[in-house]
C-alpha cells in the first residue's frame, strides 16, 4: 500500500471526505450515548436543542463561541506559518491578567476610552508570552510545541499565585478571585437585555481582519511561504525568523483577546476557572476550519454549540458531559484524516 | 543553605526522588522508542491519563495489581495503534494527530470514569503496590532505600531502561528501529518494512507511556484524580531531548529532574517556603524542563527522519 | 569487453511485458528484456525515460500493472523487496540508502538477521565482510560511522551490502554520477571482477562513454518504451545518442567572446563547515562579464557553500566578497538587489514552494516592492500579469498562472525559475546544477538561455557534477575539492582525465 498524491482533487473528493468524517463522528457519538444507556438519536437531538433550541440557548452558544473564535484565530494564524503554538491557554490568561490590572486600578474612571487600551495591553501581554518560545525556536532550535505547552502550566500557577496574593479580591470571602472590573470598564451588551456582549462583535471583526491580512498583505504571503517551505522562503529572501516573530505577536495577541473578552465581557473578574481549556479547544476549532479565518467563526460556533448542548443534554439524559470532548477529539482526528485523503489516494504497489 | 544539605542527606528524600522518577522513566522510554523510529508521539500526555485511569479501574474491578498494569498497557497500545495508523501509513501531521490522541485519550478516561462511577464525589481507593526491601542492598547508607526499598513497579522501570538499551544497541530489531528513524530508505532497501517498524515502535512505546501513567494510580497514589498527570507527558518529551535520544542519559535526566522535584516539595516546608509562594516551587519542574531543552538544543543528535513521514515511491 | 554470446539457458533474469502507469503517465510500456550470467548490460535513457521505475519494479518497490519477472527461472512475487533480495538481486541506488548514524557493519547487517534474533553475530559478519572487501577490492573500515565517509566510500558500502547478501545480479542506478573519473575506473574494475566471478550486472546510465566502456549489450529506453537493443561492439556513441533522444544531439556552440571586467570577486574567502559538508577554504575567484565559469567537482566538496555564499544565504567567515557596490548586509535579498540571478540546486526544495501557485512562486524574490506590493498590500493583478509574461516568454507549459506549481514537469518548473531570475536583467548568474533531471529539450533550452545571457554580458557561474556539461559550456574552469578551489583553467587547457585528478584532490598546494 502506498499513497499517491492527487494533482487536482475533484470537488466531490474535497467535500466528500470531510462530510464522511462528520457523519462518522455523529455515528460514534450515538454509540457513546447508547453506551451510557441513553437513546442515541434522542441524545444528539438534546445536544442540538440545548445549543440552539431557544433564543437563550443560542445566545449562550454565541457567548461560548466568542473566546473560541479568538483562540481559534490565534492557532489558525500560527499553524499557517507552521508555528506550533499550543500555548493559547497561557496567552489567554496573560491577557486576562493585564485586563484586570488595567481595569481595576490604572484606568479607573476613564470610561469607554479605557477599553481599547485594556484590549491593547492584553494583546501585548499575550504576544510577549509567545515571544519567549519563538525566540527559543529561532535562536536555539528548541521545539516550540513543548515549550508553549509547558508555559500553560507555568501561567496557571502564576495566576493561582496572583489570585492568592497581590491580585486577591479583598471582598472575595477567601475565594481565589480578583477584584471585579469597574462597572464602566466592561464590554457592553450588543442588544440591551440580551446576554451577548461586544466581545462577539470584536471576534467577528478580528476574523475578517485576519482574513484580509492573509490574502491581501505581504505579511500574509510571507507567513504562508514560511509555513509551506521555510527553506525556499529563506532562499528567496523572506526574513523567516522575523516573519515567525511577527506571526507570534499576532497569534499571542489574538489569544490574549480571548482573555480580555471573557473578563471584560462576561465574568468581570479573573479566576482560575476563567478558561475551561479554550486554548486547547482552539486547536480543534482551527483544524476543523482548515485554518481559514472565516471558517474559524463557523467552527467555533459549532464547537461551542456542542459544549453548551452537551451540558444541557447531560442534565436531561444523564450522559456525562465529557462526551463533548470525546466527540470533538474524534472529529479532529477524522477531519485530519479526511483532509489527508483529499490530497492523496491509497493505491496498491 | 543548611536546610538544603539536611534535605540531601536524608534517605527519605532520595526515596521520594526515585519514586517521582519512576513514571517519568516508563513514559520517557516509551517516547524515546517512538522517536528513535522517527515518530514524535504527542499523544503521551493523554496516553498517561488513560493508563492511570484504566489500570486503576481494572484493579478496582478486581483484576489484581499486575492485571491493572496489563490493562493499562493494552489501553495505551490501543491509542498507540490509533496514533500509528494515522501518522505512519497515512503520514498525517504528527503534531496534530498527537494532540488529538491526547485529547481523545484524556476525555475517554473522564467519560468512562463518569460512566462507571456516576454518583461518587471522591474516587474510591485501591490497595496499591507496596514497597519491598531487597536484603543487604537496602542497607547501603543514604542511597540504599532509594533504589532497594521501592515497589515492584519502580524496579520494573529500571528494568525497562536496561531492556530498551539492550534491544536498541544489541539486537537486529534495535538496529532496524534506529535506522528507521534515521534513514527509512535504508530500511526499505534492505527488505524491511518501515511502516511495520514504526507502527510497532509507536504501539509498544505508547504501552510504556500508559504503564508510566498507571504507576501514578497503582504505586504512587491509590486513586485516580482528574488532572493527575498534570503535564508529566510533556516533561518526558523534554527528557528525551535532554537525554539525546539515549536510554541511559534519559534515565539520568529523569532522576535528576525528579531529584529537583522532590527537593522543591521539601523546600516548601523549610523557612524558604515561608517566604516564597508555593506556586513558585510548583513551577520549578516546568521551568527546569524548558532549561533542559535550551541546554541540549545545540548538542542533541536528533534522529534525522524524526517527524518526516515515509512514503515509498517518493525519492 | 570480449564477446561471449551467452546461451539461452544462462538467462538469470527475464522481464516479460512490464507495464507501469502513474495516473495518466505510462512510465514503463510493455518492456521485455533478458540478462545472462556473467554479462553487463547497460540500460540507457534520458531522465524520465523509465529506467529507475523499471528497476524499482524489479526490486519490489513498485508493483507492475502488467507483466511478470522471472529470476533464475522462477517467477518473482511482485511488490516484495524481501523476495527480490532473497532471490539474489542486489541494487545500488542512485541516492544511497544508508543510515548515517550507524556504522558500516551495522548498515550491511541491517535486515540480514531475522528481527527476533537476540544477537547480531557481529564477529561472523565482520569476517565475511573482510573477505568480500578483499575479493572485490572494496576497502572500507567496518566500524566507521557512515556519516563520516566520503561519497566514494559510501558507494563501496552500497556494493558491499549487495555482495554480503550473496547477490548474483547487481543493479547499479547511475553509479558514476557522484564519482571522479578515477573513482569510476575503480568501480569498473570492481564490476569486472564481479562479472568474472559469475555475477551479472545491469548498469543504468545516461553517460554514453561509460556505457560503451563497460557493457556488452545496450538497451535503450525512451518515454517508457524499449526502443533499441544492440550489442555494444555493433554500435557507437552517435548511434546510441540518436536512439536515446530520438534525434541527433547538437552540442551547444560556444562562440569566442572577449571577457569584460570582473563583476564579482571572492578574495581568500573561508566559510564554516555545514555538518559533514565542508565550507570554503581560502577561495579566490573572479566572475567576469561575458564569461561562463564552470565549477567542476564531486558533490559535497564545497559547492553548496560557494552557492550559498553567492546566493546570500551565508556570509564569509574571513576574506572578502566584492561587488561593484558591496551592500552593508549580505542576505538573499541583497544578493538579488546586487543583480545576482540565482538558480538553486534543488528546484523542489529551494527553488519553489510546491503548493503555491505559479504566480506566487514567480514573485517570491520581488514581492516586497512595487509593482507587486505597496505599503504592505499585495497587488495580485500585477503579479499575475508578470507571471503570464514569464509563461509566454520562457515557454512554460502549464494550465495557467493560478494552478499549483507542483503540477509542472521539472523542465517547466526550471523555466519559470529561470524566467523569474533572468527577467531582472541580472549582471551575474549563479546556475547550480541547472539541468539536473531534465530531458534533452529542456536541457538545450536552459543552456541556450545561459549562453544568451553570456552574450549579453552577464557573468555566469555554472556549478555541475557532470564534467561533460562543464567542459562543453565553460570559458574557464575551476575545480573544487574539500572546500579548496583550483586555479583557473582556460577552456581546453586540461583533459577530462586531468580535471578528474583535480577533482580527486590532487594538485592542490595546501592541505584541507
Amino acid at each position: 500500500m502506498r499513497l499517491e498524491p492527487i494533482a487536482n482533487p475533484s470537488l466531490a473528493r474535497r467535500l466528500g471526505f470531510p462530510a464522511l468524517a462528520l457523519a462518522a463522528t455523529v455515528i460514534i457519538a450515538s454509540l457513546l450515548a447508547a453506551l451510557a444507556g441513553a437513546e442515541p438519536f434522542g441524545t444528539l437531538g438534546l445536544i442540538v436543542k440545548g445549543a440552539a433550541g431557544s433564543k437563550f440557548a443560542l445566545l449562550e452558544t454565541l457567548n461560548r463561541a466568542t473566546p473560541l473564535i479568538f483562540t481559534g484565530l490565534a492557532i489558525a494564524v500560527a499553524f499557517r506559518a507552521k508555528l506550533w503554538n499550543i500555548g493559547a491557554e497561557a496567552q489567554l490568561y496573560a491577557g486576562a491578567i493585564v485586563t484586570v490590572i488595567l481595569g481595576t486600578s490604572a484606568l479607573s474612571g476613564m470610561g469607554g476610552f479605557a477599553l481599547p487600551i485594556m484590549a491593547l495591553g492584553a494583546m501585548v501581554a499575550g504576544a510577549v508570552i509567545l515571544l519567549g518560545p519563538v525566540i527559543l525556536k529561532t535562536r536555539f532550535g528548541v521545539d516550540e510545541v513543548v515549550t508553549t505547552l509547558l508555559f500553560n502550566f507555568i501561567m496557571i500557577l502564576l495566576v493561582s499565585y496572583l489570585l492568592e496574593g497581590p491580585m486577591k479580591d479583598p471582598m472575595g470571602m477567601g475565594w481565589p478571585k480578583s477584584a471585579p472590573l469597574d462597572r464602566d470598564l466592561r464590554l457592553p451588551r450588543i442588544v440591551t437585555g440580551l446576554r451577548l456582549h461586544w466581545g462577539f462583535a470584536l471576534a467577528l471583526i478580528s476574523a475578517m481582519l485576519i482574513w484580509l491580512v492573509q490574502t491581501r498583505t505581504t505579511l500574509g504571503y510571507e507567513m504562508r511561504a514560511v509555513g509551506q517551505n521555510p527553506q525556499a522562503a529563506r532562499f528567496a529572501g523572506i526574513p523567516v525568523n522575523l516573519v515567525l516573530v511577527k506571526t507570534a505577536l499576532l497569534s499571542g495577541g489574538l489569544a490574549a483577546l480571548a482573555g480580555f473578552s471573557e473578563v471584560a465581557g462576561l465574568k468581570g473578574h479573573l479566576s482560575l476557572d476563567l478558561s475551561p481549556g479554550f486554548g486547547y479547544t482552539g486547536i480543534i476549532v482551527a483544524m476543523l476550519a482548515l485554518l481559514h479565518p472565516l471558517g474559524v467563526v463557523v467552527t467555533a460556533i459549532f464547537v461551542a454549540g456542542i459544549f453548551v448542548g452537551a451540558d444541557s443534554m447531560s442534565r436531561a439524559a444523564g450522559v456525562p458531559t465529557y462526551i463533548a470532548d470525546m466527540l470533538l477529539a474524534t472529529a479532529l482526528l477524522l477531519m485530519v484524516l479526511a483532509i489527508g485523503l483529499t490530497k492523496f489516494r491509497v493505491v496498491r504497489g | 543553605m543548611m536546610a538544603l544539605f539536611e534535605i540531601l542527606l536524608t534517605s527519605s528524600f532520595w526515596v521520594a526522588a526515585v519514586r517521582i522518577a519512576s513514571p517519568l522513566i516508563f513514559a520517557t522510554m516509551g517516547e524515546l522508542i517512538c522517536e528513535r523510529a522517527g515518530v514524535l508521539n504527542l499523544g503521551i500526555e493523554g496516553i498517561m491519563v488513560i493508563g492511570a485511569f484504566s489500570g486503576w479501574m481494572a484493579v478496582y474491578l478486581g483484576a489484581g495489581l499486575w492485571g491493572g498494569v496489563a490493562v493499562a498497557m493494552m489501553a495505551g497500545m490501543l491509542f498507540g495503534l490509533l496514533h500509528a495508523t494515522l501518522t505512519v501509513p497515512f503520514g498525517l501531521s504528527q503534531h496534530v494527530v498527537g494532540l488529538g490522541v491526547t485529547l481523545l485519550a484524556a476525555s475517554t478516561s473522564y467519560f468512562a470514569y463518569r460512566l462507571i462511577l456516576p454518583e461518587v464525589t471522591s474516587p474510591p481507593k485501591i490497595e496499591p503496590f507496596q514497597p519491598f526491601e531487597i536484603p543487604y542492598l537496602v542497607d547501603i547508607p543514604l542511597f540504599g532505600p532509594a533504589f532497594f526499598a521501592q515497589t515492584a513497579l519502580t524496579y520494573a522501570a529500571f528494568g525497562t531502561v536496561a531492556l530498551t538499551a539492550l534491544i536498541l544497541y544489541r539486537t537486529p530489531l534495535g538496529l532496524a528501529i534506529r535506522a528507521a528513524g534515521e534513514s527509512p530508505n535504508a530500511v526499505a532497501a534492505q527488505g524491511l518494512s518501515v511502516t511495520g517498524l514504526r507502527m510497532g515502535a509507536v504501539i509498544v512505546g505508547s504501552g510504556l507511556m500508559a504503564v508510566g501513567g498507571a504507576f501514578l494510580t497503582l504505586s504512587a497514589f491509590s486513586s485516580f484524580f482528574f488532572e493527575m498527570v498534570n503535564g508529566r507527558g510533556w516533561i518526558c518529551i523534554a527528557l528525551v531531548v535532554f537525554g539525546a535520544w539515549k536510554p541511559g542519559k534519559a534515565l539520568l535526566g529523569a532522576l535528576l529532574f525528579a531529584g529537583f522535584d522532590a527537593l522543591q516539595i521539601r523546600l516548601q516546608q523549610t523557612p524558604i517556603g515561608q517566604v516564597v509562594p508555593y506556586q513558585m516551587f510548583l513551577m520549578a519542574p516546568y521551568i527546569l524542563s524548558i532549561l533542559a531543552l535550551i541546554l541540549m538544543s545545540r548538542r542533541a543528535s536528533v534522529p534525522a527522519a524524526l517527524m518526516i513521514p515515509y512514503n515509498k515511491g517518493e525519492r | 569487453m570480449t564477446d561471449t554470446r551467452p546461451e539461452a539457458q544462462d538467462v538469470v533474469l527475464r522481464l516479460n511485458n512490464i507495464t507501469k502507469r502513474f495516473g495518466a503517465l505510462t512510465a514503463n510500456d510493455a518492456i521485455s528484456m533478458q540478462l545472462h550470467r556473467g554479462e553487463v548490460i547497460a540500460l540507457l535513457g534520458e531522465n524520465g525515460a523509465g529506467k529507475t521505475t523499471l528497476m524499482n519494479i524489479l526490486f519490489g518497490q513498485y508493483t507492475a500493472d502488467e507483466g511478470t519477472v522471472e529470476l533464475f527461472g522462477a517467477p518473482l512475487p511482485p511488490g516484495n523487496p524481501r523476495a527480490a533480495l532473497a532471490a539474489g538481486l542486489g541494487m545500488v541506488h542512485q541516492h544511497f540508502t544508508l543510515a548515517d548514524n550507524l556504522t558500516v557493519l551495522e548498515n550491511i547487517q541491517l535486515g540480514t538477521v531475522p528481527l527476533w534474533y537476540a544477537g547480531l553475530g557481529r564477529a561472523r559478519a565482520r569476517a565475511k565482510l573482510a573477505r568480500l572487501a578483499d575479493d572485490f577490492g572494496l576497502v572500507v573500515d567496518p566500524d566507521a560511522i557512515v556519516a563520516t565517509l566520503t561519497v566514494g566510500q559510501r558507494q563501496r558500502v552500497e556494493i558491499l551490502k549487495a555482495l554480503y547478501r550473496d547477490a548474483r545480479i547487481l543493479i547499479l542506478d547511475e553509479p558514476t554520477a557522484v564519482l571522479t573519473p578515477q573513482e569510476s575506473d575503480a568501480l569498473f574494475e570492481t564490476l569486472r571482477r564481479a562479472v568474472a566471478s559469475g555475477l551479472s550486472v545491469v548498469f543504468i546510465s545516461h553517460k554514453l562513454h561509460e556505457v560503451m566502456a563497460i557493457s556488452s549489450r545496450v538497451l535503450v529506453l525512451r518515454h517508457g518504451r524499449l526502443v533499441g537493443e544492440v550489442a555494444t561492439r555493433d554500435t557507437d556513441r552517435h548511434a546510441l545518442a540518436a536512439l536515446m533522444v530520438g534525434a541527433e544531439i547538437t552540442p551547444p556552440k560556444l562562440t569566442p567572446l572577449t571577457p569584460g571586467p570582473a563583476l564579482l570577486r571572492l578574495r581568500d574567502v573561508s566559510t564554516r563547515d555545514q555538518g559533514t559538508a565542508p565550507g570554503l577554504k581560502s577561495v579566490t575567484l573572479a566572475l567576469r562579464a561575458g564569461q561562463i565559469s564552470g565549477l567542476a567537482g564531486v558533490s559535497g566538496n564545497g559547492q553548496s557553500a560557494l552557492s550559498d555564499l553567492i546566493s546570500g544565504l551565508i556570509t564569509p567567515q574571513s576574506g572578502g566578497l566584492e561587488l561593484p557596490e558591496t551592500p552593508p548586509r549580505w542576505t538573499p535579498r541583497a544578493a538579488v538587489a546586487a543583480g545576482i540571478a540565482r538558480i538553486p540546486e534543488d528546484r523542489h526544495k529551494t527553488g519553489t514552494i510546491a503548493d503555491f501557485s505559479l504566480t506566487e512562486n514567480a514573485i517570491l524574490e520581488t514581492y516586497a516592492a512595487p509593482p507587486y506590493s505597496k505599503n504592505g498590500l499585495m497587488n495580485w493583478r500585477a503579479a499575475e500579469a508578470h507571471t503570464r509574461h514569464l509563461i509566454d516568454t520562457y515557454d512554460v507549459r502549464c494550465p495557467g498562472p493560478s494552478g499549483p506549481i507542483r503540477q509542472l514537469s521539472g523542465g517547466n518548473m526550471q523555466k519559470l525559475i529561470l524566467g523569474r531570475a533572468l527577467e531582472l536583467s541580472p549582471k551575474i548568474i549563479l546556475a547550480n546544477q541547472p539541468v539536473r533531471g531534465l530531458d534533452i529539450g529542456a536541457i538545450t533550452y536552459v543552456h541556450g538561455r545561459l549562453l544568451a545571457a553570456r552574450k549579453a554580458g552577464a557573468a555566469v557561474l555554472l556549478i555541475s557534477e557532470d564534467l561533460d556539461e562543464i567542459i562543453g559550456l565553460s570559458d574557464v574552469i575551476h575545480v573544487i575539492s574539500e572546500g579548496r578551489l583550483s586555479p583557473e583553467f582556460e577552456r581546453g587547457q586540461l583533459t577530462a582525465a586531468e580535471l578528474g585528478l583535480w577533482m580527486a584532490g590532487q594538485g592542490f598546494t595546501h592541505a584541507a
